[in-house]
């Protein structure tokens, strides 16, 4: 008896080690009944509504009863956008959370995202691993991973002319006429070609070691960076990490 | 660049502080008299909340007003904390005031102050200190040119008054326009009228929004394309009804905006929407970008966004290759009547708050009176399309030669903000602002809701018809809480009616505390006695 309870319990460990083993990225998402995949999400008309099981990724903001969410899943990312949300609830979306949203779609200065939406918690977590999009900078491609957690490695920090004239390595809002606590902007580059990055400051403040990073920048630093692959007009990268090129 | 996300957070962060300050309820502080003298042996540190629009020359100019100033009176230094959001400063004022660390001057709105008139003597009423002879406006030891009262254009400053009292000085005016891109409107077989009405705009958008059967379109062969959009929405609603003769509120906050003629303007949004002529900012995003990408025939928002429109525009969002050349007319706002134009009046005013020391109050007088100086008034001025808000300024030699000087540049004298500040210096005479109340800004708020709302539902294929009106005329008022303040208004009770049932309840817990340590203390004052 205690040989078979013995076996039994060696088969439940080893069938629950195998399933530790294997990376959450490579199981396949299941999604419920009446729920998009990401690829019929991207099909699906503007204005259209949109249901979608997502996980929590970063959080942007919270303001009476309203959150802007960055999320994904193993396909895609989802930009959701003054999504109704409790203080409490709100409090419940740690990074990986699973959530099943419902919304509309829309197209706000070329960011797709889904507004108007509300949400249920579901069981299941999931933390997207950065991508690296460094490569695809620049090429047509890039819009396909629309605010996906992504990573650029090996850039250059480029100088930005502040008001005067003067070049800088970053800028406190987009012209220079903020002071700390307010939007971060930097040009950093690859293969000679300049891109534009934020530091989001209601995503990342003035209290963060992003933040800080950024304003110790120097023109010419190699760095790699962290952030959510954000769309203004063309993209505009939300930076959440710096550190030295590896 | 410029995002909606902060936008409307921050309009939401207003509303939520609005309440939590109604629930928090303040010390009041004593009433403000002005002293004889100004002590000049002793030092004053003030600070000063300023709102720019994102533009490096505003900040410089208020840097530049600041050391000036403190030349001139050098036992007062001035702190400046910048803003770049009006519904940020009203949220940061409103959580101050509960424990009576306000700014000494803010840069704020009409609708604001009235909020912040619910604390005891907040705000420094200006009736008495603009008119003092010593340290009035043009008063004798005013130690720089200040303008008098009388040189203050007298609708602006008549917008500052609240029930009758002078509650602020006005810093800038502005209106709106309708940038234009007139080369589209002659493509199209249309000529520009002398006054522009809905009618003309309705009609140009819908020929403008025409494809062709791979979905471009016809005027602009791009993908994108749309003619008519309109910035603030709260303003679009407001002007109309203004227009229209029809209601809106009085200035004893009874509400009437829910009215026959919302409801035919809501449904020729819906009408113009489904076609895809009109869309709105927070549908689309800022017309600018539409409008210097040639995506774009009219596109309405402030004179003091003018240096963001046309095809030469000085700042920009969009990329240069999206650029494309047209022509830039500059016209006010469509009109029903174009023997009555009406257009809104706003742009910054400023207020001075109350300190328990008057010394440091009239320190605060004297650096709002050098905001009005011709050397902030004109600089200021220069940076967006903003009008002076004094004679002084407005007929002196050096902002005559700046106004004659439009197109000589595309940066300081700019032609299309030159002709948006021309603009409003024609037709202040038809310029008009909203009653002001506590709860005058979720009123606002409410009226560009209606228009928002109607133009999604339309997207999302709902009908919009009386019904549909009818459920939004209702969710409306419960978002906004207008029926609580129309409430207040006829029974004249506190604003703090509209609260949530968890301000009140935790209002009912704090008053209850109160009674229980009042009880207490008498009971343990009898049982001394006994003893």
């Amino acid at each position: 008896m205690k040989k078979s309870i013995a076996v039994l319990m060696a088969l439940i460990m080893l069938f629950a080690f195998s399933a530790c083993g294997k990376d959450a990225a490579e199981t396949p998402d299941v999604k419920g009944e009446g729920v998009m995949t990401y690829a019929e999400y991207i099909a699906a008309p503007l204005d259209s509504e949109v249901v979608v099981e997502t996980y929590v990724q970063a959080k942007q903001s919270w303001w009476e009863d309203k959150a802007t969410v960055y999320s994904q899943d193993k396909d895609g990312a989802y930009f959701l956008y003054n999504m109704s949300c409790s203080q409490d609830d709100y409090a419940k979306l740690t990074q990986g959370t699973k959530i099943k949203v419902t919304g509309f779609k829309a197209e706000w200065a070329g960011e797709i995202e889904i507004i108007d939406a509300t949400f249920e918690i579901l069981e299941g977590n999931y933390v997207a691993p950065a991508f690296d999009i460094t490569a695809i900078l620049g090429t047509e491609d890039l819009i396909n991973h629309q605010n996906k957690f992504v990573t650029f490695k090996g850039m250059t920090v480029e100088s930005i002319k502040d008001a005067d004239g003067n070049d800088v390595a970053f800028l406190y809002n987009w012209d220079g006429s903020g002071t700390d606590g307010d939007d971060l902007y930097f040009n950093a580059s690859v293969n000679g070609n300049p891109y534009l990055f934020t530091v989001e400051s209601y995503l990342c403040d003035n209290t963060t070691a992003v933040y800080s990073a950024v304003k110790n920048l120097k023109i010419g630093d190699k760095i790699d960076m962290e952030g959510f692959l954000y769309w203004y007009e063309g993209v505009n990268p939300h930076i959440i990490s710096v550190t030295p090129a590896q | 660049m410029r995002l909606k996300s902060k936008i409307a957070a921050l309009v939401c962060a207003a509303l939520t502080a609005a309440t939590l300050f109604s629930c928090h309820g303040s010390r009041g502080l004593p009433e403000f008299a002005i002293p004889d003298e100004f002590d000049t042996s002793r030092r004053h540190e003030i600070t000063f909340w300023a709102k720019n629009d994102t533009n490096i020359n505003q900040t410089r100019i208020y840097e530049k007003a600041i050391s000036d100033f403190e030349a001139i009176y050098p036992n007062i230094k001035v702190n400046i904390r910048l803003y770049t959001d009006y519904g940020k400063i009203y949220n940061d004022v409103i959580t101050n005031i509960a424990t009576n660390t306000t700014p000494d001057v803010c840069i704020t709105y009409p609708d604001h102050i009235a909020t912040y008139l619910t604390g005891e003597n907040t705000v420094v009423p200006l009736d008495e200190l603009a008119i003092n002879p010593k340290y009035g406006l043009g008063g004798s030891e005013i130690k720089f040119d200040s303008p008098s009262k009388n040189e203050i254009i007298p609708q602006f400053l008549s917008e500052c008054k609240i029930e009758g009292i002078l509650y602020a000085l006005p810093f800038m005016r502005s209106t709106e326009a309708c940038y234009i891109n007139k080369t589209f409107v002659e493509k199209l077989g249309y000529e520009l009228p002398e006054t522009l009405s809905w009618d003309f705009v309705w009609e140009v958008s819908e020929a403008a929004a025409k494809q062709d059967a791979d979905g471009n379109y016809l005027l602009n062969g791009q993908k994108v394309m749309i003619p008519f959009i309109y910035k603030s929405t709260d303003n679009m609603m407001i002007q109309l009804l203004r227009q229209s003769g029809a209601g809106y509120s009085d200035e004893n906050g009874n509400i009437s905006l829910f009215n026959d003629t919302t409801r035919e303007i809501l449904l020729t949004v819906a009408e113009h929407v489904k076609t895809g002529a009109f869309s709105t900012f927070k549908i689309s995003s800022y017309p600018a970008n539409f409008l210097n990408a040639g995506q774009c025939v009219f596109a309405i928002d402030s004179t003091a966004g003018s240096t963001w429109m046309g095809s030469e525009a000085p700042l920009s969002d969009i990329a240069e290759d999206k650029f494309v050349e047209f022509e830039t007319a500059v016209m006010p706002i469509p009109q029903i009547n174009a023997d009555n134009p009406r257009m809104i009046s706003q742009g910054p005013s400023v207020c001075v708050f109350n300190k328990t020391d008057p010394q440091r109050v009239l320190a605060s007088w004297l650096f709002v009176q050098y905001l009005l100086s011709n050397e902030v008034q004109i600089a200021y001025s220069q940076t967006e399309g903003y009008v002076p808000v004094t004679k002084k300024a407005q007929e002196s030699d050096e902002y005559k030669d700046y106004l004659s000087r439009a197109g000589e540049d595309t940066n300081e004298h700019y032609k299309v903000k030159i002709d948006a500040v021309k603009l409003l210096l024609d037709n202040i005479d038809s310029t008009f602002v909203t009653p002001v109340f506590n709860g005058s800004a979720s009123l606002r708020n409410a009226a560009g809701q209606l228009i928002e709302n109607t133009a999604k539902s339309v997207r999302r294929g709902e009908t919009v018809d009386d019904a549909y009106i009818e459920n939004l005329y209702s969710s409306v008022t419960s978002l906004y809480r207008l029926d609580s303040l129309n409430e207040s208004a006829a029974s004249g009770r506190e604003f703090t009616e509209g609260l949530p049932a968890a301000s009140k309840a935790l209002l009912i817990c704090l008053s209850a505390a109160w009674v229980g340590i009042l009880i207490y203390i008498a009971k343990e004052k009898i049982k001394r006695n006994r003893i």
